[in-house]
């Protein structure tokens, strides 16, 4: 595990103690921790961390501050690895942050995945490695309301579901143990995607199979 | 016979079909009868006040005049009953038979004593007024080409031959009646209006009344809802956030405690925290939901869609959102139906659509069940919303024929 210097943005200061807490655990420095998206603006000019934790409702309004926040030290800071941190699932957040993917990695995670500290730790390890990690409880949610005629219509069933998991960010293994399957079938399954999707073997299909798929 | 329920809705809705209906009929019998009424009134209230007048002086005067609001009450038994000439619905006073009953318990009612003097005095010479100029004239007029033939007919100063000009004065006077009709219409409805705010003062207190109990109910319906969502940010950033931190501290001690016992005990701990912050949260969402009140119906409604077992399809067009109340409405409304879908209707699939029409907002629920289902069902809280929606002027229906397909439909003001 890197250790990484990190700004947190928590309004509610029960939380962002425990998240403290629990990044200090895991050995990596909070250099600043606060309670709304000015102060997360101000120390991220100031400290340049590797990573940004940040709640989406903040005050003054507890809308989207948290959002608003990260999309300017995405643009501003592109390198700054971005996690997100929800409440509840709010779709309308997924493609803006998607969009907002090129640089460093992004990270939309409930915040009941805090208490899993483990996996927390390590989603966020991912994100600072430049990958996206997209809750699977919002990535669930997204398949629930795929409408037939997006680029994906052409999948079977099985094929979503691979593409479901894989957009968890789930290995070829992983998904093989979650289907039980061998994972010879599922490399079969996710080679049919990338072809139906017609995906540039140049780039990385596996994450273009995964956008193609949140953006429906 | 027109399906309005009185002569000024007639009017007032659709002036033209006004004059095929029995309005004007009836309003000219009313303005009619008027006449003797008045005259009899007239004739009893002067020879009892007179009588009374003159007995005083040895007493029995006042027991004379004190049958005047008897007389009065009687009067209006009689002018209730006329005004069914130009309302459907009689207005609800004492019947004779009441009014006998009750005899002198009954509280003296001045404005009924009142109205008797106004019927007696001004209103039967008015509506005799205007009849005689409202119908002799234009009548006198219409059959100007057969009066003129037989004897000489001079209209203010017109001399009208017989002939095209007699036509002429035929085609005016048929303008007349029409217009006649109209005013007859107007006379009639005032002088209703007259009799009902005399007659029956409690009519006009009911009708505030019912203006009063809608405002309060639809006040009611608004803060019941802030109530709910008061109560919602209580436990979301009270209970709710503490039972947050605490499974992040239980998790963090997972970490450090070493594997055994303690670490068995840490881990239950955890699962439990959990499983309270899982039943807070169905509470909540059943109070008024966190997403609903930040990003209104369309994302409330994915997020219970995709909790729902029977694949649903959402297909919500609101560009703005909905006031609070409605929102709220609108997302139980779902909640209930998608909840019920689970439970009884065995469908494959459910469609939700939202749309906006004019100033309303239409949202429809509609699943491929075996149907069956109705608003009173068993355990049903659609009874409930369609209250709530009362309360806001909306409506909620069931249509669910056996066999299904069972469609949830509602209706609901939106403007402001």
């Amino acid at each position: 595990m890197r250790r990484l210097r990190i700004v947190l943005a928590e309004d509610a200061a029960l939380l962002r103690e425990g998240l403290v807490g629990i990044l200090e655990r895991a050995g990596h420095e909070v250099v600043a921790a606060v309670g709304d998206a000015d102060a997360l603006l101000a120390y991220v000019a100031k400290e340049r961390p590797d990573a940004v934790v940040t709640d989406i409702r903040m005050p003054p309004t507890h809308t989207d501050e948290g959002l608003r926040a990260a999309a300017r030290i995405r643009s501003e800071h592109p390198g700054i690895a971005i996690m997100v941190l929800s409440a509840y699932v709010a779709e309308a957040y997924v493609p803006e942050l998607i969009d907002s993917a090129a640089g460093g990695g992004i990270g939309y995670l409930l915040k009941d995945r805090v208490g899993h500290v483990r996996e927390f730790l390590d989603s966020l390890d991912r994100v600072a490695s430049g990958e996206t990690v997209i809750d699977p409880q919002v990535v669930r949610q997204l398949l629930g309301r795929r409408r037939d005629d997006g680029p994906l219509a052409s999948l079977t069933e099985r094929e979503r579901e691979v593409l479901g998991l894989m957009a968890e960010g789930r290995t070829n293994g992983s998904i093989a143990e979650v289907l039980v399957v061998s994972e010879a079938a599922v490399r079969k399954h996710v080679g049919n995607i990338f072809a139906k999707l017609r995906l540039d073997s140049d780039s990385d299909r596996r994450v273009s199979a995964v956008l193609a798929y949140l953006r429906g | 016979m027109s399906g309005t329920p009185d002569a000024w809705a007639a009017l007032r809705a659709q002036p033209w079909r006004y004059l095929g209906s029995r309005w004007p009929w009836g309003a000219l019998a009313y303005l009619l009868t008027t006449v003797p009424v008045g005259l009899v009134t007239l004739v009893v209230l002067g020879l009892t006040l007179f009588v009374g007048a003159v007995t005083l002086v040895v007493v029995v005067g006042i027991v004379v005049l004190a049958t005047i609001p008897v007389l009065a009450g009687l009067l209006g038994v009689v002018e209730r009953a006329r005004l069914r000439l130009v309302q459907r619905a009689a207005p609800s006073g004492m019947t004779l038979a009441d009014r006998l009953r009750a005899g002198r318990r009954l509280a003296v009612s001045w404005p009924e004593v009142g109205y008797a003097f106004l019927v007696a005095v001004v209103l039967w010479p008015l509506d005799a007024l205007l009849l005689v100029l409202a119908v002799s004239f234009p009548v006198v007029m219409l059959l100007a080409p057969w009066l003129a033939t037989v004897g000489r007919m001079e209209v203010m100063g017109w001399q009208v031959d017989p002939g095209t000009e007699a036509w002429a004065a035929s085609a005016v006077g048929l303008v007349l009646l029409v217009a006649a009709a109209y005013l007859v219409g107007v006379a009639a409805v005032a002088q209703a209006a007259l009799a009902r705010l005399l007659l029956d003062p409690r009519e006009a207190d009911l009708a505030r009344a019912v203006v009063d109990l809608r405002r309060s109910r639809v006040d009611l319906v608004d803060a019941f809802e802030t109530e709910r969502r008061r109560i919602e940010r209580d436990l979301h950033d009270g209970v709710q956030q503490q039972l947050v931190a605490l499974t992040m501290t239980l998790g963090h001690a997972e970490l450090d405690v070493p594997e055994g016992p303690g670490l068995t005990l840490v881990r239950r701990a955890h699962r439990q925290a959990e499983q309270a912050l899982d039943d807070l949260r169905g509470t909540v969402r059943g109070i008024h939901p966190r997403v609903l009140a930040d990003h209104g119906l369309a994302a409330a409604v994915h997020e219970i869609a995709d909790r729902s077992t029977v694949p649903v399809d959402v297909d919500i067009r609101l560009e703005e959102r909905l006031p609070v109340p409605v929102e709220a409405a609108a997302y139980f409304v779902v909640s209930e139906a998608l909840t019920n879908v689970a439970r009884h209707a065995h469908a494959r699939r459910t469609e939700v659509h939202a749309w906006r029409q004019a100033d309303r907002v239409v949202l429809t629920v509609v699943d491929d069940g075996v149907g069956g289902a109705h608003l009173d069902g068993a355990g049903s809280g659609l009874r409930g919303l369609a209250i709530r929606l009362d309360a806001l002027g909306g409506e909620l229906r069931v249509s669910s024929p056996s066999g299904g397909p069972t469609e949830v439909r509602m209706e609901c003001p939106c403007a402001g």
